[in-house]
């Protein structure tokens, strides 16, 4: 039986794993909102709601040895991959028990232990550094995938042109994952794109590619699948456009005067983990009290990484300057 | 002792990486079929493989981030920026990924990568082609810089480079391509983060770098036919600058100047002019000098190429006014 097939008899568990990482991932968003009103957390914070099915069906296809770099919407991708919500939160609390020591806050979740490399807040300059991180992999024979998360807007810059040509002439493992949100920031895609349907770029360079509804995560499942397996029994990039949605502002500081709200409204109403939520009741695999129970466990799992990171530590000032260099 | 030119010693510095490990492999543009385009790499190809010397296509941010990526990786890798000139192409990946990462993530990614570029003057190569931009690289915290000068140091440095856990930039100069100089063999191994002397005196300090090193032993040779004992300290190292070596050097002679092709303002000069005055300001006899190339871009003929560089006459000329 293929990865593919067994995608198609996806049982009521992992479904209902599958919902469980969506509303991990949401009420850490929410959460994390809430904590970036009471400035727990600063900076930039750039929330996935809405987009959640994408990070969780993409990752669930992939092993542990795979690689995963994401951009600087990744809280979803670093939830998703195993990176510890209590590690995720210090980060963006700036502790030193964050993932990244702290360095890095929201936009720069590193974990070398589950294999996640960041957290990239250049658009599209993970990029090239996934191609090189899959030619590694095939020039010491280890069969992985390099899973490359971006966004619509990272497609029109050169390093995404650069990066999709490298694959497809080195023939390397790398997935391209674009998180196609319809704006690059506050940019819609039909400003930024001649050709909006992205999934199109790809057969320029000889790479196959598919798109997929990013709001419906059993189908993101069944394409990553096949993109994976595809990759595992070629070789060859690919490349994977899930047309998705954020339902809250870029950042913080966005007033949203680039899109109606009647068009946030309609999307909406396709909301990922109500989606499933919905059908796992309706194949009455779960009842209302189940979900209910599932909802305070991710509810508890979020409180607790909010109490690790308000009891995490400053890193000393006069550690500033370690790891500048090795 | 044997004769070579600087392109050989730099060939040789590299076979020698890639026979160190499997895991080294050099990529750059037209490193391989063509040779290389100062025909450094020429050979390597047939010698290790496609494997081992890979041809990239002209995209300098896409095969410099796949050298990040793939030293992420475990590898090795050797990237060549065919000049110096093209490296602005791939500044992003350098500063913000190479540069950044160990800190950025708390120290838990390295990047141990080299970035080769031919640097300087050419033959009349004029405004886009003749970049002496040592400088912007030695701005950046997070990467070690540093400029093989003398034959010795294009033979060796490839291999310390190599050994180093950090992003390293190591520039070679265009323009001594085809200079003959005669070397010891074997070679010690070199010590990336140390200036040299090249040359002792007691009466003034030269102190200089890629470019500037020949012009300044070749001025320090004339000056000495005038009883000048004029020392000449090569920095070597960029990024970190050797402090100690420079103070060393000024407590000896009491007199700086320094010499080198790069734009003056904000520059190394004005850096090691900069460390002098905090370090042994009152060693100093005179007021620390500066020789620079010209503040403007490369003009395309040869008169006025030489005269927007450093000309080995123009030190002989300041030191005779600084020594006078």
């Amino acid at each position: 039986m293929t990865a593919q097939e067994q995608t198609m008899k996806a049982d009521a568990s992992l479904k209902m794993k599958l919902l469980r990482q969506m509303l991990l991932i949401r009420r850490f968003e929410e959460k994390s909102a809430e904590m970036y009103t009471k400035e727990k957390i600063r900076g930039f914070l750039h929330l996935y709601i809405g987009e959640e099915a994408v990070a969780t069906g993409v990752t669930a296809a992939l092993s542990p040895d795979d690689n995963v770099l994401a951009t600087y919407r990744e809280h979803g991708q670093a939830l998703a991959r195993g990176v510890d919500p209590g590690a995720i939160m210090a980060e963006m609390y700036g502790k030193q028990e964050g993932c990244s020591l702290g360095r890095g806050g929201s936009m720069h979740l590193f974990d070398a232990k589950t294999k996640f490399y960041g957290g990239n807040a250049i658009v599209a300059g993970h990029l090239p550094m996934a191609v090189g991180m899959a030619l590694a992999d095939k020039k010491m024979k280890r069969n992985q995938v390099t899973c490359c998360f971006f966004g619509d807007g990272a497609a029109a810059e050169g390093e995404f042109h650069e990066a999709m040509n490298l694959a497809a002439l080195w023939q390397v493992p790398v997935l391209f994952v674009c998180e196609n949100n319809l704006y690059a920031m506050g940019t819609a895609l039909k400003y930024s794109h001649a050709v909006t349907d992205l999934e199109k770029k790809a057969p320029g360079y000889g790479i196959a590619s598919a798109t997929v509804d990013g709001m419906d995560v059993l189908a993101v499942l069944d394409a990553a699948h096949k993109a994976v397996d595809t990759i595992r029994t070629t070789g060859k990039p690919y490349f994977l456009v899930c047309q998705t949605y954020r339902f809250r502002a870029h950042s913080m500081f966005d007033a949203e005067l680039y899109r109606d709200k009647n068009e946030v409204d309609e999307w909406k109403e396709r909301d990922p983990v109500t989606r499933l939520e919905e059908q796992l009741t309706a194949e009455v695999a779960l009842s209302a009290d189940d979900v209910l129970k599932m909802k305070k466990e991710v509810e508890q799992e979020v409180d607790r990484s909010v109490d690790f990171a308000e009891k995490g530590t400053w890193e000393p000032v006069d550690q500033i300057s370690r790891y500048v260099y090795k | 002792m044997t004769r070579l030119t600087y392109r050989e010693a730099l060939k040789q510095g590299l076979r020698e990486a890639l026979q160190s490990s499997d895991k080294v492999f050099l990529l750059g543009e037209d490193v391989g079929r063509y040779g290389g385009s100062f025909a450094v790499s020429k050979g390597l190809l047939q010698e290790f493989g496609p494997d081992r010397i890979m041809d990239v296509p002209l995209s300098e941010s896409g095969f410099t981030g796949a050298g990040i990526g793939a030293a992420l990786g475990g590898m090795r890798p050797i990237v060549e920026i065919m000049t110096v000139n093209f490296s602005l192409l791939a500044m992003d990946q350098i500063v913000n990924n190479a540069a950044t990462l160990l800190h950025m993530s708390g120290g838990q990614l390295n990047v141990p990568l080299v970035i080769r570029m031919s640097c300087g003057i050419g033959r009349q190569l004029a405004a886009q082609h003749s970049h002496s931009w040592e400088p912007l690289f030695a701005h950046i915290p997070g990467l070690k810089v540093v400029s093989a000068g003398t034959h010795e140091d294009a033979r060796k440095m490839i291999m310390a480079a190599l050994l180093d856990p950090n992003p390293v930039i190591l520039f070679e100069y265009t323009a001594m391509m085809n200079l003959e100089a005669d070397m010891e063999d074997p070679l010690p191994a070199v010590d990336l983060s140390k200036a040299k002397l090249r040359k002792s005196g007691k009466d003034l300090s030269l102190i200089t770098y890629g470019s500037g090193v020949y012009k300044c032993l070749h001025a320090a040779g004339e000056l000495a036919k005038e009883g000048m004992e004029v020392e000449v300290l090569d920095l070597r190292s960029l990024r970190p600058i050797d402090t100690e070596a420079i103070v060393a050097s000024v407590r000896k002679t009491h007199r700086a100047l320094m010499v080198d092709d790069a734009w003056q303002s904000v520059s190394i000069s004005s850096e090691v002019s900069a460390r002098i005055m905090e370090n042994c300001f009152y060693e100093l006899d005179a007021p620390v000098q500066r020789l620079n190339g010209l503040e403007v871009p490369m003009p395309y003929p040869k008169h006025l190429e030489d005269a927007a560089i450093v000309q080995p006459s123009q030190i002989v000329n300041k030191v005779r006014q600084m020594l006078g």
